[in-house]
């Protein structure tokens, strides 16, 4: 990311440090993590100690200062899935993937989050992948859902999704 | 679009819009709330589009994507107007038959109509469904009939009529006056009553005075508050606009959880059309009076939903709570004086302010007043958003609305207040539900989460559940939050891996005891009411773990033994293939041949249950 293209979000916040939680998160969408420089060169834009950014960046679960995988698949915790088997998607998505939650994987396809509610509670147990909701699942059902988003099946995970 | 600087002007573009509807047109309705989008609503709704492209150019059919209906459990659903046909678990595939059967020729297609559970009788009509009999929907009603994105449907059904009424016909302290007569309680988990929090507000010295609406519904299990500002954004922006004419505030935010992303895209779009029409920003309405509201993106931390954490995020600071020696109505978001409610809190002001305090006040019972939706999830045939009269039963609620338990499986608890409430055991099944009820019994309200358990609900493992959430979101500011519970987390564990104490349980009450008295905000304070309710309510379930290394409800991984009975085995192999340790084995049979039943190596087996799940014969045991 150039210093031109984190100067022109922190601009659209009218370079309000109190805006720094959504120029943070611009960043993380756009790069898919915070890179090191870009927390410098916001403190050096808003006149910020970085150690304050640094506070915030690693307060908020949205925000992840390691590079994240192409696809987040995101298993809701929430009360409704857990208690219809949640830990039990969560599990098998970790044997699927050989992650634990917060990690990526080696070909940086896929990083599990797990979530404290996605509010899809009356579908539960939910999982989202890239914001695509999956309701009712089960651990049977994780490998072909996690097959439309394998990078070498992509055509073929298009032609499903009906 | 034209700027109405009169409440004639808004009258006559209501009368405009009306008149450009038949009441006779053919209009296809489809939930794109997110519960349907889980069950593929996008497919239906494209399906809809390309045949109406197709074939419908000029008799004037319409196609409307509209809110949250609440009965998510069936979705997709679609309605068919005029008649009102209900169709529920629409197929993509179906849209077709129901647009040349039902649309063109009014043909009621059975096979998509709601069975009735008791009667097997097939049901047309929203209304008769069981699952909405019972419900009072003063708040939610409108979400099924109007598109989100259009304000002009909002005007349709009377929107904007209250500001209107609240700017010209009556002074801010008459607001006041009638939402204190409503006894309006905050939605969102406390239950303080609004309209004396307005006054404090309004009362408070300073020229600048912010309102907030505090849409960072974290509590796990409750999504009416998505629901409400995805499907019906302008509710909860008039109700905005009375309060902060009544508290006297210019400034105003909505602070939406980033989990949220049509709930933002949707707020943001009603924002902007109700400016261009001038029922925001300056001089509203021709008013003199100005307000204007910002949104702010929550970062994914739960305890960003407390009042004066929620405030520092928006300052841009880490979103830790303060201690409220002075109140945030005096000294709030930049010390200013601050009137923070919830969005159903603020939808519930536009139906106070038109239709009455008297007649608000006549729903409910004497402490609470008016409806609270619902989050009706888990261990219940009919999951989703319920709104409903205070004082209605658990009994009601559970049974009639959500039409009871499924697979014949035997109630346990409701757990109501997210990872502040508590968990009510069937003893207290015809319990009324209202603010003050919950608490005596030692859950609360909250936000409105309502989790159905059945017997398969381990209690020790939903106490565990709610400390391990709690003690990740608490921000540790206070120890006895952030050290108890840990603490009571680890000592939970230990119990569910079959190495409790007997003296963990008074272990368990001491810690729960300190954390509430020694934490500053509500997070700690209430934190350990999971822990407790459930002790005091299910301890013989605790116990067993303890002295019988057991777990009743078969949950608690480590405390499992998962066998397979060889009479009912019938070497199909399906288990081996599934389990992933590999630690299934047996002759599988062939063609001719029988095989051999299939026996689990209990030193490689790790409880995952994939055998359970891919046995289709009943084989597999579980102790």
């Amino acid at each position: 990311m150039t210093h031109s293209e984190i100067d022109a979000i922190i601009e659209r916040y009218e370079n309000k440090p109190s805006s720094i939680l959504a120029i943070l998160q611009d960043i993380q969408t756009k790069e898919k993590y915070l890179p090191k420089e870009a927390l410098e060169r916001i403190g050096e834009k808003l006149g910020m100690p970085v150690n304050k950014i640094y506070r915030i960046a690693t307060f908020y679960r949205a925000l992840s200062l390691t590079p994240r995988g192409r696809h987040e698949v995101c298993v809701c915790m929430g009360t409704a899935c857990h208690v219809r088997g949640a830990q039990r998607i969560v599990d098998q998505i970790k044997l699927e993937l050989g992650i634990r939650p917060g990690e990526t994987t080696k070909d940086r396809n896929f990083t599990l989050e797990t979530v404290n509610c996605l509010g899809v509670c009356a579908a539960g147990p939910v999982v989202a992948i890239d914001g695509q909701y999956f309701g009712k699942m089960s651990p049977a059902k994780v490998d072909g859902t996690l097959k439309k988003f394998r990078s070498d099946k992509k055509k073929e995970g298009a032609n499903d999704k009906a | 679009m034209i700027k109405l600087s009169s409440p004639q002007d808004l009258d006559q573009y209501r009368y405009q819009i009306l008149s450009h509807r038949r009441p006779d047109q053919p209009v296809i309705t489809v939930c794109g709330g997110t519960g349907c989008h889980a069950s593929g609503c996008h497919a239906v709704v494209d399906a809809f589009k390309k045949v109406l492209q197709e074939k419908a150019s000029d008799n004037g059919v319409a196609l409307r994507v509209t809110g949250c209906h609440g009965f998510c459990e069936r979705g997709p659903l679609v309605v068919v107007h005029p008649k009102k046909i209900f169709y529920q678990k629409v197929k993509p595939e179906d849209v077709l038959e129901i647009f040349e059967e039902t649309v063109l020729n009014g043909k009621i297609l059975e096979g998509l109509l709601y069975e009735h559970p008791a009667t097997g009788k097939k049901v047309v009509f929203e209304e008769e469904i069981p699952f909405y009999q019972k419900q009072k929907r003063i708040i939610f009603g409108n979400n099924g009939s109007i598109d989100p994105t259009r304000i002009e449907d909002y005007l349709a059904v009377g929107g904007y009529r209250a500001l209107a009424k609240a700017l010209f016909s009556m002074k801010p302290e008459e607001i006041i006056r009638e939402v204190k007569k409503a006894n309006l309680r905050g939605r969102g988990g406390g239950g303080f009553p609004a309209g004396l929090k307005w006054e404090q507000c309004r009362n408070a010295p300073g020229a600048t005075k912010y309102v907030i609406c505090n849409a960072d519904e974290g509590d796990p299990g409750a999504y009416m508050d998505r629901s409400l500002l995805e499907g019906n954004p302008h509710s909860v922006l008039e109700g905005m606009v009375i309060g902060a004419y009544a508290i006297g505030s210019q400034e105003g935010y909505i602070f939406v959880r980033h989990e949220y992303p049509l709930a933002l895209e949707n707020i943001g779009i009603a924002i902007q059309q109700a400016r261009e029409l001038g029922l925001l920003g300056r001089d509203i309405l021709g008013s003199g009076f100005s307000f204007d509201i910002k949104i702010s993106r929550g970062g994914g931390a739960f305890v960003a939903g407390e009042s004066t954490a929620l405030m520092a995020t928006i300052e841009g600071n880490v979103g830790e709570p303060r201690a409220k020696h002075i109140h945030t109505v005096v000294s709030g978001l930049y010390d200013k004086p601050t009137n923070l409610n919830n969005v159903e809190t603020w939808a519930n002001v536009p139906v106070i302010i038109s239709e009455g305090a008297d007649w608000y006040a006549k729903i409910g019972t004497e402490g609470s007043k008016g409806t609270k939706i619902f989050s009706l999830v888990g261990k219940v045939n009919n999951t989703g958003l319920v709104e409903v009269p205070m004082g209605i039963t658990l009994r009601e609620i559970v049974y009639e609305i959500g039409g009871g338990i499924p697979d014949g499986k035997r109630f346990k608890a409701v757990q109501t207040g997210g990872p502040s409430g508590g968990c009510i055991p069937e003893s207290m099944i015809d319990l009324p539900v209202d603010f003050d009820r919950l608490t005596e019994v030692g859950s609360m309200m909250g936000s409105g989460g309502m989790i159905v358990m059945d017997e398969s609900t381990c209690m020790v493992d939903v106490a565990k559940y709610f400390t391990n959430f709690l003690k990740d979101e608490s921000c540790g500011k206070c120890t006895s939050c952030r050290e108890g519970t840990k603490r009571m987390h680890e000592i939970l564990t230990e119990i569910s891996e079959g190495k409790g104490r007997p003296e963990h349980l008074d272990w368990l009450e001491e810690l729960g005891w300190v954390t509430m008295e020694a934490s500053l905000c509500a997070l700690g304070g209430t934190a350990p009411n999971p822990v407790l309710s459930t002790l005091k309510y299910f301890r013989q379930e605790y116990e067993e773990h303890i002295l019988n290394k057991r777990c009743p409800a078969k949950v608690c991984r480590a405390l499992l033994h998962y066998r397979i009975l060889p009479d009912l085995c019938t070497s199909c192999g399906r288990c081996a293939k599934a389990c992933p340790e590999k630690a299934i084995t047996g002759v599988p049979k062939k063609k001719k041949e029988k095989g051999e039943p299939f026996v689990i190596d209990q030193q490689k087996c790790i409880q995952c249950g994939m055998c359970l799940e891919t046995c289709k014969f009943n084989a597999v045991e579980v102790q």
